[in-house]
């Protein structure tokens, strides 16, 4: 090692000041699970208020502040960040760069995270409250009946909207020009794909996201009426940039999951993944009709019939590339030598439950059944199945596939597989009952309910109550690995694992591929 | 309410029986109900049809799926000794189970879009209802020709006691209010939906019906149905702190009672007119102040004027001070706070009489008894 | 291909960060007005022209009757009495039709208010003409005072033939504070 070649350095500057990807991705990945934790003790007190019928814990006001910061801590401070870390950690190594393309804005995008989030915390000490219109915000509620903490909720949208963009930014420059040589596009592991075109998603639809709130504040504070009608204004459109940012956003969150199951399956099927040209098409097209859907989650607004037709049929037309993936993940499966440690369990989990999900999805397409699903419980359940046992088992995955070559120590595997399966009973003990309730006609987003909902709905909170301790396990398993697991030093770890990652010394070493390595031409992607 | 066995077992039965309770579609409002109900009307039974049909095709491609899934899990496991193939892709596969999705996808379609059609097709109305949303409840107005229109609030009558557990929870417990949308059976119904502050949304399961309640703008749909009954439903769209809060209910009763309810509301609102020229006295105004009381005031100020979410009336500045301050601020509201205007909600009887309660009821004890030509003159300026 | 700078990583991220500002850029330039005129040409959400229409019409189509309805909605806080002065009319296609609006204020203080039409069934919005509308211009109301405010609008010829009934709601606002900072900082 030559002289500047220099190991982390100590303290708490090394974590401050640090342009290391790999120190970036473990700042991010421990942000994200804090902000689980967080987003997870505001599920906690939702469900323990749905326990029974009644009011029992907390008012009305406040229940409604608990769905709404459930839903921007775990999408924008839980999802998010944690694909950014994993990004973080992976991308360079994976295609054999030494670190990401624009160190310096990376330490900047992860730091102006955590001030963001504590301002948006604080805000349920401030009087009025914490935001309580829900993670959509729709305006009026979110501008003229707002709670005056809505302008820091304002600031926090734009810091975080900024740190995602920077982050993308980089992410964009690192793949685009930082792969080793002969690592052509169509050699790169799946992961590196479709966190590529998440990345293109995100600058494409932050920006907009940041323009929403920036009417919001306007109008708030500056006297204009983009979504009052007193003024001449609408606020339908509110909805309309909401979903124009929101409906790729779904897939902003989905998509690196697609790239993280599509590293596992093959690894533990011992077989290489199926259809890699087909998952880049399918996943590009994927991203592009997220462009022209945004509409259906406003089908009971007015819009024109023909405008209903429009998005019902683009909505539609999703099912086929993503039913290409599932397809080809279980063709991956086909005729390999499946084992199934832990991070298998999760992405089997991941294709069970994230297909259930799909196939919600596409009933929610049909506009017309749509007039009874839309917000109601059916939608909860929907995008829980593909939020939580999409991107979160995934996530769940990655973490223990992994851990072991990051900290060059062995997970607890029995404790591993116990995580899975406590997750997977009181996951789907918490959400498959919500089909039904949705079904029966509960609206969501409401602290109380009808005695006809009281069965399901107890089962529901008890399952979220398990689903939330097994991730305690989790945390546990986490740390007990780092600090007293059993030493790997294979460099492969799993037999069956393919690509750069597992070629560099376990744990990987501060610094890897400062000399390109050669990836051989003819052989295929990872 | 005691957790049952049954209910977990049900669960654990859940595929099964959502599969199987398909044909016995519920009636909709029935404990534990698991799918959704055909309703009351055509175009629910439309709608349910297409429902049942979409999920019937994820069942068979999830089985399909799933079986190939379970099929390599159980045969292709390495604990077998098997060595894996090394195949990865194959343009033919790919291209039929890209082709043959799609072409599902189309015969999903079709019934789609002439359901669609048909919720769209608002004409030939023989009623006309406004529904306007509020924080938070309900108001609906009949559109009479004859400018004869016939409008009442629909609050919330589920009493704080139920909903704080401090007594037992009743049979339509939040599914219930205190003056129900009535509808003719056999008639087509035309709603013409908007709202008075934020978005809310006009939702009867049973009826087919969820529109979005926008301010400023007004939004329609339809309903037809032929079986009389009583129809639930609740705001669907989030919209502040009671959203939970401002049920729907619909009876739905035949021609001629409804024709017959009809003119009993017009002959009140006549009524009302003609109270307004009448004098009071004070316990008359009392009794009903109290029922207007409880109705649309006690949530705030509760059932004895001591406060909650609004101020204390008992002992209060207001109610023991100048009258006309008093009527300003029943008639006009307290901008920017939760006290809403009731000048258009309350008749000039109603507001006299409950005007009159909070000043003695309470401990109160100003002995004025205020009647509705006050209010009048007061609305007047 | 345009280069931005000669570090490539560099290039690509400048590039990246034009595209983040033209796509913010891209909400105020052109979503917000593209709604604008969708609204107008689809009628989305039932809206009408905000100015008075100024087109000859070609005669009265005597043959047709579409019925109007006319709504008057109070919003929160608004404490006008408001009303139409005829609840429907039957009206020829084509002809000029007139009718007025009843407004109140019933505070001791002058209020300013606007009114927001909104047609239904939506797609009949491009067939209202209205060639006069107090809801063209906020209407001020002195204390205690009222008005009856006019209302002229034709029902296109081409009005689809399956709409036989035209809804016409009018939200009035109060817009005092709105109107006068505007005078303020005039």
């Amino acid at each position: 090692m030559g002289d500047h070649h220099h190991g982390p350095a100590k303290g708490l500057s090394r974590w401050l000041f640090t342009t290391n990807h790999k120190d970036i991705g473990t700042m991010y990945l421990w942000f994200a699970f804090a902000m689980f934790l967080l987003g997870g003790f505001f599920a906690m007190v939702i469900r323990a208020e749905l326990f029974q019928p009644g009011m029992q814990l907390v008012e009305p006001a406040f229940f409604n502040q608990m769905t709404t910061m459930h839903g921007l801590v775990m999408v924008f401070g839980a999802i998010m960040p944690s694909f950014v870390g994993l990004a973080n950690w992976l991308i360079p190594m994976m295609i054999g760069a030494p670190d990401m393309a624009l160190p310096r804005m990376n330490n900047w995008s992860f730091w102006i995270l955590p001030p963001a989030f504590l301002l948006l915390a604080s805000t349920l000490f401030m009087e009025g409250g914490a935001p309580a219109f829900g993670w959509t915000f729709y305006a009026p509620l979110s501008t003229t009946y707002a709670p005056p903490s809505v302008t820091f909720f304002i600031f926090c949208i734009h810091i975080l909207g900024l740190s995602s963009i920077m982050g993308s930014i980089n992410i964009i420059a690192t793949v685009m020009n930082m792969r080793a040589p002969g690592m052509t596009y169509m050699k790169m592991p799946l992961f590196v794909w479709t966190w590529l075109i998440t990345a293109f998603l995100l600058v494409a639809v932050m920006p907009v996201l940041a323009g929403a709130v920036t009417m919001m504040l306007m109008d708030v504070h500056f006297g204009t009426s983009f979504f009052s009608a007193a003024g001449g204004g609408d606020p339908v459109l509110f909805q309309h940039v909401f979903w124009f940012f929101g409906h790729p956003e779904v897939y902003i969150i989905i998509l690196p999951a697609f790239g993280v199951v599509s590293q596992i399956i093959p690894a533990f099927s011992r077989k290489p993944l199926f259809g890699y040209d087909s998952m880049v098409y399918a996943t590009a097209s994927i991203a592009f009709l997220s462009f022209i859907v945004w509409a259906h989650h406003m089908y009971t607004v007015g819009i024109p019939v023909a405008g209903e037709l429009f998005f019902m049929y683009a909505t539609m037309l999703i099912a086929v590339p993503t039913g290409v993936k599932v397809f080809n993940w279980v063709t991956t499966m086909w005729r390999g030598a499946l084992s199934f440690e832990t991070p298998m369990l999760f992405s089997i989990g991941f294709l069970v439950l994230f297909t259930l999900g799909g196939f919600t999805g596409l009933m929610l397409s049909i506009a017309p059944a749509d007039f009874q699903y839309h917000d109601s419980y059916f939608v909860v359940a929907h995008f829980h199945y593909v939020m939580v046992a999409g991107a979160v088992f995934s996530m769940t995955a990655a973490v223990y596939f992994w851990l072991p070559k990051w900290c060059g120590r062995m997970y607890n595997e029995s404790m591993g597989k116990t995580h899975f399966w406590i997750s997977f009973i009181g996951f789907n003990l918490t959400f498959f009952p919500q089909h039904f309730v949705g079904l029966a006609g509960m609206p969501r987003r409401i602290p109380d309910y009808a005695l006809q909902f009281a069965d399901f709905n107890m089962m529901s909170s008890i399952g979220a109550f398990i689903y939330g301790a097994s991730q305690l396990l989790f945390l546990y398993n986490v740390i007990a690995t780092i600090v007293a697991g059993k030493p790997v030093s294979d460099e492969k770890v799993w037999d069956g694992a393919e690509g750069l990652e597992w070629t560099v010394p376990t744990p990987a070493p501060y610094h890897t591929f400062e000399v390109p390595p050669r990836i051989d031409p003819a052989h295929a992607h990872s | 309410m005691c957790f049952e066995a049954k209910p977990l077992l049900k669960l654990a039965l859940a595929p099964v029986l959502m599969l199987l309770s398909l044909s016995a579609a519920a009636a909709g409002g029935e404990p534990n109900q698991i799918n959704m109900s055909p309703g009351a009307t055509e175009v629910g039974r439309q709608i349910y049809d297409l429902h049942m049909i979409i999920l019937w095709i994820c069942v068979v491609i999830g089985i399909g799926v799933f079986g190939v899934m379970f099929y390599s899990i159980i045969y292709h496991r390495k604990s077998r000794g098997v060595t894996p193939a090394t195949f990865h892709e194959s343009t033919k596969v790919e291209i039929l189970w890209t082709v043959v999705p799609f072409i599902i996808l189309i015969g999903m379609a079709v019934p789609a879009t002439s359901t669609l059609i048909d919720i769209y097709d608002n004409d030939d109305a023989e009623l006309d209802v406004l529904v306007t949303g509020y924080q938070w409840k309900w108001k609906y107005e009949y559109l009479d020709e004859n400018g004869e229109n016939v409008s009442f609030f629909s609050n919330l009558r589920t009493p704080q006691s139920e909903i704080y557990n401090t007594a037992d929870k009743g049979e339509h417990y939040l599914l219930e209010v205190d003056e129900p949308l009535v509808l003719p059976a056999g008639t087509k119904v035309r709603f013409l939906i908007t709202a008075n502050d934020v978005i809310h949304s006009w939702w009867v399961p049973e009826l087919a019906v969820k529109k979005d309640a926008i301010p400023g703008f007004i939004n329609e749909t339809w309903t037809r149905t032929d079986q009389e009954g009583i129809y639930r439903g609740q705001c669907a769209e989030l919209c502040g702190k009671d959203h939970g809060f401002m049920p729907i209910v619909v009876h739905v009763v035949s021609k001629e009672e409804y024709g017959q309810w009809l003119g009993e509301k017009q002959a009140a609102a006549a009524e009302i007119k003609e109270l307004m020229a009448q004098t009071f006295t004070l316990d008359e105004l009392m009794e009903r102040g109290k029922a207007v009381y409880e109705r649309n005031c006690l949530a705030c100020h509760g059932a004895s004027g001591e406060g909650g979410v609004g101020t204390a009336i008992a002992g209060s500045a207001i109610a023991t001070g100048d009258l006309d301050g008093h009527l300003d601020v029943g008639i006009n509201g307290v901008p920017g706070t939760a006290m809403q205007a009731f000048g258009a909600q309350l008749n000039d009887v109603d507001m006299a009489a409950v005007i009159t309660y909070q000043r003695n009821a309470f401990g109160n004890n100003m002995g004025d008894a205020v009647q509705p030509i006050d209010v009048y003159n007061h609305k007047k300026g | 291909m345009l280069r931005i700078s000669d570090n490539p990583a560099l290039d690509t991220s400048a590039k990246l960060v034009v595209v983040a500002i033209a796509m913010f850029a891209f909400v105020f330039v052109v979503m917000v007005p593209l709604y604008d005129v969708l609204c107008d040409a689809l009628g989305i959400n039932g809206k009408t022209a905000g100015e008075a229409y100024t087109s000859v019409e070609a005669g009265v189509d005597e043959s047709r009757e579409v019925t109007i309805q006319f709504i008057a909605t109070n919003n929160e806080g608004m404490p006008w009495e408001f009303r139409p002065q005829v609840t429907m009319m039957k009206v020829n296609p084509g002809a000029v039709n007139d009718t007025v609006f009843y407004a109140r204020n019933p505070l001791p203080q002058a209020m300013v208010a606007q009114a927001i039409p909104s047609v239904s069934p939506a797609r009949a919005a491009a067939y209202f003409h209205k060639t006069e509308c107090f809801c063209f211009n906020q209407q001020p109301l002195e204390g205690l005072g009222d008005a009856q405010m006019p209302l002229q609008f034709i029902v296109d010829q081409d009005l689809p033939a399956d709409i036989g009934t035209i809804t016409l709601s009018y939200t009035i606002f109060d817009v005092t504070d709105m109107a006068a900072e505007a005078l303020a900082s005039r």
